[in-house]
């Protein structure tokens, strides 16, 4: 059977250029993660102050300055990473992305550490009570999304180590990096509401 | 502009083996094939809520009936709801936008045809690992272990201590896991309506369809998370001894149902948004003029989006807020319905002056424009919260949500079915059964759902398995009953219609319906490819621009 | 006439929900004719007809000054509505409470009503007693609603409209009904498996009246020397491991008390009348009537069921 449909076809070129499909989709998963940490903060902040047995905050938490740092640089050092990528400076690109999963795997090295203290020395787990609860989900949320992010980052490492990745991939990398700065900008968030106003 | 003119000839092959045709089915990341997979296991499913809800309406026949035990009737309507919404209309949704969307802006696949896929089949777990609560739990001893709960699983009811064994469980991992994919859907609708677009086809452009589909996404993307949020978090107190709801700890029943109506309350727009959309681009077709007002559509839809984020403690009036708090919530959903409303007023414009041809897709229209109405009001009555102090958690509101899913949203839906069932296909389908199928669903669903208001009224609260004689209440329930023997036998018809047309139906040409976006530019079916060469539009209806060169949208469109 | 329409106030609460729903069912009842008049001349003075000459009709793209008129009248319908209902919120969530209002506590358990009114020492079960309010002097019942396990909801439609019992949440309701009579209504917040046979009775009865039903239930439980057999069973089987009996050594709360069985009209939380078959099939087998309860069958012998029966039937 012969097939015919009649198509309006250009009569001139005609500027038409649109959003970068991969920025828009991570922008979409940002705000669906958004929204779900929210809920988290949400529930913690509502449960400040109404545990009804301790330990309670003031008595546990130290804010952890030093991690907060490392975590927070990680999203200056992926930057320079991605940049360096523009440039072609690969071997940049490489030492400034492992910095980056340095940093962050010192994060979550530092959160294991201080969550070994909360449960084996003071005795506060999930189950404890309200701050138990509200604290771990809350912070072992972020801890997960930090994982997650680690492992897309490695991957990338052992490509790059490989010598796969290439200039032309940095729009990509730029992508990925984004998912890393939301991580970052949620411990701000959490920072402020578990150890400065919780406290 | 010129048109030019793209011929090809379908080579002679001889037909593939199943297995071969199976396997392509079920590693599809064509968006078209996507579309039909959701809509079919859709489909599926509400047959089987049916079949739920048949086994309730028979034990509320008449009072103190004995045909299922309270423990199978509580699971009855828990499971009827969460399948309905979550595994019949949703999937309804999602499965048009994916189907039409890309046709629509003129496209050739979403922005991630891999996620597509992904989270169809994450969906599709989701129905199955809720359907097999029925086997698992206690095993096969009984009537099986679904969850029993309500489909909106208040707490504490769902804790450990007042729901042993997994039924609980099954709601809450079968949600979670359709609920990504759900929320990664909606990412690919948002990112192909963005990113996609054929040239020419600014925003204001696109057909009304894809503006409600991409609201529909952002309001899946702001609302289903929050759930998922919930669901973790009782996960964790069922399973970590967190106390995130155990009112024994301190914790608080109530924000659970905060939570929950963050998300319920938008996921009905999610859901009656694309009722919308459907509506938008049937009713115009069929008075043969375009939609009354378009920019001013877009907007209130828009407007919709973001105050139906802030209505949801409607369905908690009488938990004991603060006059304050029931006050803005009271306002609020007064509010919404000012955009609403004028939606059907703008319907209501497009068919007026216009030469109106009631084919089936347009009688389903028409009775969706009667129904939603009377949904809306009575949605007026349940927001004023004094007035819902009565009516809320009474037949009175379940008759009020049915208006909307069943009235407005799968009337539009069947609406939809029929209008691009000679795309989707190739054919046309029977206008005869279309229109049996149409009476008596249409006699059906008023027989029950216009009686079932009375009964709240009268005082009879919603998810009994029995109620007591002499309040009035018999007669009523006898009358809702008998509707649902109608609805089912409408829906018979429906599929009986489908099956048949898909066989032995006319063949239909590329634009049946003397249509004027652009899915009817190409064939029917679609190639794989959707378009030869991606069209360039210069206005909304750019068919109309074809067929009427002398005179085109765009020389007057706003 | 239904005994539970919410067309039928005899409580301040109930009436000022009557009118407001009078006045939103009338506006709405407004917006239907206006709006279905306007849906069926569209649909019958717009069709195409049979000798139509397959021409487009004038294609209108739409009509900002229609448009705009179209949207204030709804805004204005709006705001009116939500003054209305705003008030009748305000007036409802913050009534007067005169000095000689009675208090009630409420507490929701699965499945059943507690009932305590803390000024007399009183704790009874399934059946209020309220005494009638005067306009001229009125003398409503301000409910305190707490809940035992999970969420219930007390809606007696005649009287008020529902509020819920959620546990950790105290919530509170008054109604100050001016007719004497039985008033019904049930559990309306799904609670579990036995949600739909949480009945509602609330006597509302005359001054004298409830005054004499308060001293016979602050009276301690009869003790009858007849069916001191029926009590030994039932002190000594598991009953009292649930159920109180004023003055003697039964103080369980998890299920209602007994000390005055006899002065309700049904058992089970309305589920049976109080009869002595229902009494006794109740106490063999509570899956008989309520399936799903958590009262257990205690697997009591026929001459033990028919003591305790004896016994409790004693319990005036």
């Amino acid at each position: 059977m012969t097939n015919t449909v009649a198509v309006p076809v250009l009569e001139a070129e005609v500027a038409w250029s649109l959003p970068d499909r991969g920025r828009v989709g991570m922008y979409g998963l940002i705000a669906a993660e958004a929204a779900i940490f929210t809920i988290f903060v949400v529930a913690y902040l509502f449960y400040v102050g109404k545990s009804l047995s301790g330990p309670l905050p003031n008595q546990v938490l130290h804010a952890p300055i030093v991690l907060t740092i490392c975590l927070l640089s990680s999203s200056l050092t992926i930057h320079l990473a991605v940049a360096a990528l523009r440039d072609a400076r690969t071997r940049a690109f490489l030492l400034w992305w492992a910095f980056t999963i340095a940093l962050g795997a010192v994060f979550l090295g530092g959160t294991a550490r201080e969550w070994h203290h909360l449960i084996y020395d003071v005795g506060l787990t999930i189950r404890t009570n309200l701050f138990g609860t509200s604290y771990y989900s809350l912070v072992g949320l972020h801890a997960f999304h930090v994982t997650v992010g680690l492992l897309g980052l490695s991957l990338v490492l052992v490509l790059g180590l490989g010598e796969h990745v290439r200039r032309e991939h940095a729009g990509r990398l730029d992508v990925l990096s984004l998912y890393w700065h939301f991580v970052d900008a949620v411990w701000v968030v959490v920072f402020t509401v578990v150890y400065v106003i919780g406290r | 502009m010129t048109t030019a003119s793209v011929t090809w000839t379908d080579s002679d092959v001889a037909p593939r083996p199943v297995v071969e045709r199976l396997h392509e089915w079920v590693t599809t990341v064509d968006h078209k094939r996507l579309g039909v997979l959701y809509i079919v296991y859709a489909l599926v499913f509400l047959v089987i809520g049916g079949i739920e809800a048949m086994i309730m309406r028979i034990q509320l026949i008449a009072a103190h009936t004995d045909f299922v035990s309270p423990q199978v009737f509580n699971r009855m309507f828990t499971m009827h709801g969460t399948t309905m919404i979550f595994f019949v209309a949703m999937p309804l949704v999602f499965g048009f936008a994916n189907y039409m969307v890309p046709l629509m802006i003129g496209a050739r696949d979403m922005a991630f045809p891999r996620l597509n896929a992904f989270s169809f089949w994450l969906t599709a777990f989701g129905g199955l690992l809720l359907y097999f609560s029925f086997l698992g739990g206690s095993g096969l001893y009984g009537a099986g272990n679904a969850p029993d709960v309500g489909w909106f699983a208040y707490a504490p009811l769902t804790a450990k201590t007042f729901s042993p064994g997994h039924s609980t469980d099954y709601w809450t991992l079968a949600l979670l896991v359709s609920g990504f994919g759900s929320i990664g859907t909606a990412i690919n609708i948002l990112t192909t309506i963005l990113c996609m677009r054929c040239p020419g086809m600014t925003l204001g452009r696109m057909p009304l369809l894809a503006w409600l589909s991409l609201t529909m996404a952002v309001l899946v993307i702001l609302a289903v998370s929050p759930l998922s949020a919930a669901q973790i978090m009782l996960l964790v107190d069922r399973y970590l001894g967190g106390h995130f709801f155990d009112t024994q700890a301190g914790g608080s029943a109530v924000m659970w149902m905060h939570f929950f109506w963050v998300f319920g309350h938008p996921e009905v727009y999610v859901l009656v948004i694309p009722a919308f959309a459907f509506a938008s681009e049937i009713i115009p077709v069929f008075s043969r003029k375009p939609i009354f007002g378009y920019p001013v559509m877009v907007a209130a839809t828009v407007c919709i989006g973001f105050i139906s984020m802030s209505v949801w403690a409607h369905h908690m009036f009488t938990v004991g807020m603060s006059p304050a708090g029931n006050g803005f919530f009271v306002l609020s959903t007064m509010a919404i319905a000012v955009p609403t409303g004028i939606k059907i007023f703008n319907w209501l414009a497009t068919m007026w002056g216009g030469k109106i041809q009631f084919r089936t897709p347009m009688l389903f229209c028409t009775a969706f424009l009667f129904q939603f109405l009377v949904a809306g009001l009575t949605g007026i009555m349940l927001g004023s919260a004094p007035f819902d102090w009565h009516l809320g958690n009474s037949y009175f509101v379940v008759a009020h949500f049915h208006y909307v899913i069943v009235g407005a949203i799968l009337f539009t839906v069947f609406a939809a079915f029929y209008y691009w069932f000679p795309k989707f296909s190739g054919r046309l389908y029977s206008e005869t059964l279309g229109r049996l199928h149409f009476w008596l669903f249409f006699i059906g669903f008023h027989l029950t759902f216009d009686c079932m208001h009375i009964p709240g009224l009268l005082g009879m609260p919603r998810r009994i398995y029995t109620y007591e004689p002499g309040r009035g209440w018999d007669t009523w329930n006898l009358l809702v009953t008998i509707g649902v023997v109608f609805q089912g036998l409408g829906t018979l018809v429906f599929v009986a219609n489908l099956f048949w047309s898909y066989f032995k139906g006319a063949r239909a040409g590329n634009d049946p319906w003397d249509a004027w976006t652009l899915e009817w530019s190409t064939e029917s079916p679609p190639p794989a490819y959707n378009f030869a060469t991606l069209p360039v539009v210069r206005s909304r209806r750019p068919l109309w621009d074809l067929k009427h060169p002398e005179d085109p949208d765009w020389k007057y469109e706003q | 006439m239904s005994p539970t329409s919410i067309f039928a106030p005899v409580s301040t609460p109930a009436d000022s929900i009557f009118e407001l729903s009078m006045f939103v069912l009338a506006v709405t009842a407004g917006i239907f004719v206006v709006v279905f008049g306007l849906l069926v001349y569209a649909v019958v003075r717009f069709r195409r007809r049979r000798d139509d000459d397959g021409s487009e009709p004038p294609q209108v793209y739409g009509s900002y000054e229609v448009e705009l008129a179209w949207t204030i009248v709804p805004v204005l319908i709006v705001v009116a509505l939500f003054l209305a209902t705003a008030r009748v919120i305000a007036s409802i969530q913050h009534p007067p409470k005169p000095k000689d209002a009675l208090d009630v506590v409420v507490i929701g358990h699965q499945y059943w009503w507690e009932y305590r009114y803390p000024k007399f020492g009183v704790v009874s079960a399934n059946e209020l007693h309220v005494p009638v309010s005067d306009p001229a002097h009125p003398t409503p019942t301000f409910l305190t609603l707490l809940s035992a396990d999970t969420d219930h909801s007390f809606w007696v439609p005649r009287l008020a409209g529902k509020t819920d019992l959620i546990p950790n949440h105290p919530n509170s309701m008054w109604i100050d009904p001016r007719e004497t009579g039985l008033y019904l209504g049930q559990c309306a917040q799904y609670c579990g498996t036995q949600h739909a046979k949480m009945l509602l009775r609330v006597y509302v009865d005359s001054r004298e009246d409830f005054d004499r039903w308060i001293e016979a239930q602050r009276r301690p439980a009869r003790a009858d020397a007849a069916v001191a057999r029926g009590r030994r069973v039932f002190e000594t089987t598991a009953c009292v491991n649930c159920h109180a009996v004023g003055g003697t050594n039964a103080n369980g709360r998890f299920g209602p008390d007994l000390s005055h069985f006899m002065s309700r009209d049904t058992l089970a939380a309305g589920a049976a009348p109080n009869t002595p078959e229902n009494l006794r099939l109740w106490l063999r087998n509570p899956g008989a009537i309520k399936p799903g309860s958590l009262m257990p069958a205690m697997q009591l012998s026929d001459e033990d069921v028919n003591a305790v029966a004896d016994y409790l039937e004693s319990l005036r």
